[in-house]
């Protein structure tokens, strides 16, 4: 499981984020080892959604972020992911007027390489079918785990090479949210790095290499996965035991 | 039989010629209805107001049917356009040069009122809904205040003697070029960005789609067009003061948007067309013509009662039709459904099959 030091691939420095003079994040410092799974858990409210938001320049922050080595600071949202960070929001963010097909033709908005989004197409369907045979339905009446995996298979439409996930168990059924954590990892095994945020503690520390646990807005523990798992506090916090 | 017919409809539709044959018969009519005296002169008068309408419904439906924010700015758009084109008219091109220069003038009325977007896009950037509603009414006061207050331009009393120069060819001319420009729009990488800006702003940003420059076009192609109708209409109406312009225009621009149906052009047209005719049937002299042949004791009271007061009942059908339509008929005419003309061919196959749920059992899709 422990590769000899990767290269880090996200590298997260003193975050701070406020909501009105509300702080919301107050120096969060992190970084994400390239090809990994690394999980950030913690309760409602504890600032996960804020440092996915940061990444991805959606919400203004001190500190610095810098992704394989740039600094992103004055990289605008829709540029990001041009970078190689691919975002599946909280609340999934699927258009829902939109056909599936057109979801997914959206995350190429910025591309021209038309060879190379047929290839995607074919990579994302060959990862869901059940998107292939819903291409042309509205994709606000597919089914909530339907819906999860259109908003993985959009990111991946993008090309990312780090994948940011928020909470991609909300509102499944726990066999649902056992299929999307194993996309997750096989994904992960084509070489995506994944950076996901969950509230579903288990299953995220089950498979990443790497968790931090956050509260109110600071990392209060680190460790692999496994570590994590034992840890007694976050048993007692985290896993109900 | 009838899937005979129905394929041979199809095929009719799917001819590339099709469309260039209409507006070639089209223009023809443009000429020749005005030239022969084919229709009378209050019908033709009608049709400009449709065609000019039809360009304001359009647009609107860009910013609020596709994109759906909910602008209420249009009529001061149309009275930028309008006063632009009007001066230039009446103050700067050399009479001589007029048929000539119309359409420089129609044109750059449209520039201005583009210009004049861009001011409601940069607001729309951090609101939306309801507040971005009260700053664009915001923005007509201010326009409508604002010509009120320039002597120049003649404050609360208008323009008068405007050159009629607003012919029925260049209203068609106009109309199809704006829906032709708004229908490429649509139905390009952009247009795709203004309905996923519709769903859900932040996942378009995450999508990589540039949500402001989508916004920026979206606005300054919806009042340039706006600025157009408003050019056309000044030089139709012959007079235009600030009082033609207010949130009235606006309402009725609304009315034809969701009577045809929001994200939809073919609508559009459609419910401009049905709209402009009604408001037209529902003149006095017009009720008064339609409902001459009842005998005279009917005729009378409803003559002197109903029939010519319907001046000030306009205004209480009008807005009474907007709330039915928006109670009853959410979908209008052809809500989020277009006529398979305006359709892109890489497209159709792709609407044939989203919308063959709702074909009657039975019938191939």
């Amino acid at each position: 499981m422990s590769h000899p030091s990767p290269a880090i691939q996200l590298e997260v420095r003193d975050l701070e984020v406020h909501y009105d003079g509300i702080r919301a994040l107050h120096g969060v410092s992190f970084s994400v080892p390239k090809g990994e799974i690394v999980t950030l858990i913690g309760a409602n409210g504890a600032g996960k959604t804020s440092i996915l938001r940061a990444i991805s320049g959606l919400t203004p922050y001190t500190g610095a972020i810098a992704f394989e080595g740039q600094d992103l600071r004055r990289v605008p949202a829709h540029q990001i992911v041009g970078r190689g960070i691919a975002h599946v929001p909280e609340g999934r963010g699927i258009f829902g007027n939109l056909t599936v097909q057109e979801n997914l033709q959206l995350a190429t908005w910025q591309r021209s390489d038309k060879g190379e989004i047929a290839a995607d197409y074919d990579r994302v369907f060959a990862l869901f079918p059940r998107l292939q045979e819903r291409r042309d339905q509205a994709s606000g009446t597919l089914s909530g785990g339907e819906q999860q995996m259109l908003a993985v298979g959009r990111a991946l439409m993008s090309r990312g090479r780090l994948l940011l996930l928020d909470e991609p168990s909300m509102g499944l059924a726990p066999r649902l949210v056992r299929e999307i954590f194993r996309i997750i990892e096989d994904i992960n095994k084509t070489g995506v790095t994944v950076l996901l945020v969950e509230q579903n503690a288990n299953m995220a520390l089950h498979i990443a290499a790497r968790a931090y646990v956050l509260e109110t807005g600071a990392i209060t523990l680190a460790g692999t996965g496994r570590e994590l798992l034992g840890d007694p506090r976050v048993k007692e916090a985290y896993l109900g035991a | 039989m009838s899937a005979v017919l129905k394929d041979a409809w199809n095929g009719l539709l799917d001819q590339a010629w099709l469309v260039p044959a209409l507006l070639l018969i089209g223009f023809g009519l443009a000429f020749a209805i005005p030239e022969y005296n084919l229709l009378n002169k209050y019908i033709q008068l009608v049709l400009m107001y449709i065609g000019i309408n039809i360009i304001l419904t359009v647009s609107l439906n860009l910013v609020n049917g596709y994109m759906g924010e909910f602008s209420l700015a249009h009529a001061g758009f149309m009275a930028v356009g309008a006063y632009t084109a009007a001066l230039l008219t009446m103050k700067v091109l050399p009479v001589a040069a007029y048929p000539v220069l119309f359409p420089l003038a129609v044109l750059a009325g449209g520039i201005v009122a583009a210009i004049m977007g861009l001011i409601v896009a940069v607001p729309s950037f951090k609101i939306r809904g309801d507040y971005l509603a009260i700053i664009t009414l915001a923005f007509l006061m201010i326009v409508k205040s604002a010509i009120e207050n320039i002597d120049y331009i003649g404050g609360p009393r208008g323009i008068p003697g405007i050159k009629r120069l607003t012919t029925l060819p260049w209203v068609f001319f106009w109309t199809v070029a704006t829906v032709w420009m708004i229908r490429n729009f649509v139905y390009s990488k952009y247009g795709r960005g203004v309905l996923a800006i519709r769903e859900d702003e932040i996942a378009s940003d995450l999508m990589s789609v540039n949500t402001k420059r989508v916004k920026f076009l979206a606005f300054m192609l919806s009042s340039f067009c706006a600025g157009i109708a408003g050019a056309l209409f000044a030089h139709l109406l012959q007079f235009i003061s600030p009082r033609v312009f207010d949130i009235i225009k606006t309402t009725d621009v609304l009315i034809m948007v969701y009577l045809g149906g929001i994200a939809s052009i073919g609508g559009s047209i459609l419910g401009a067309t049905a709209y402009t005719a009604l408001m037209e049937v529902l003149r006095p002299s017009t009720m008064a013509a339609l409902f001459n042949w009842l005998p005279d004791l009917i005729f009378d009271p409803l003559n002197q009662y109903i029939i010519q007061n319907l001046g000030v009942w306009r205004m209480v059908i009008m807005p009474l039709l907007l709330v039915l339509v928006m109670l009853y008929w959410p979908r209008g005419m052809m809500g989020q459904r277009e006529f398979r003309g305006f359709i892109p061919r890489r497209d159709r196959d792709a609407y044939r099959r989203i919308n063959a749920p709702v074909n009657a059992p039975g019938e191939k899709p």
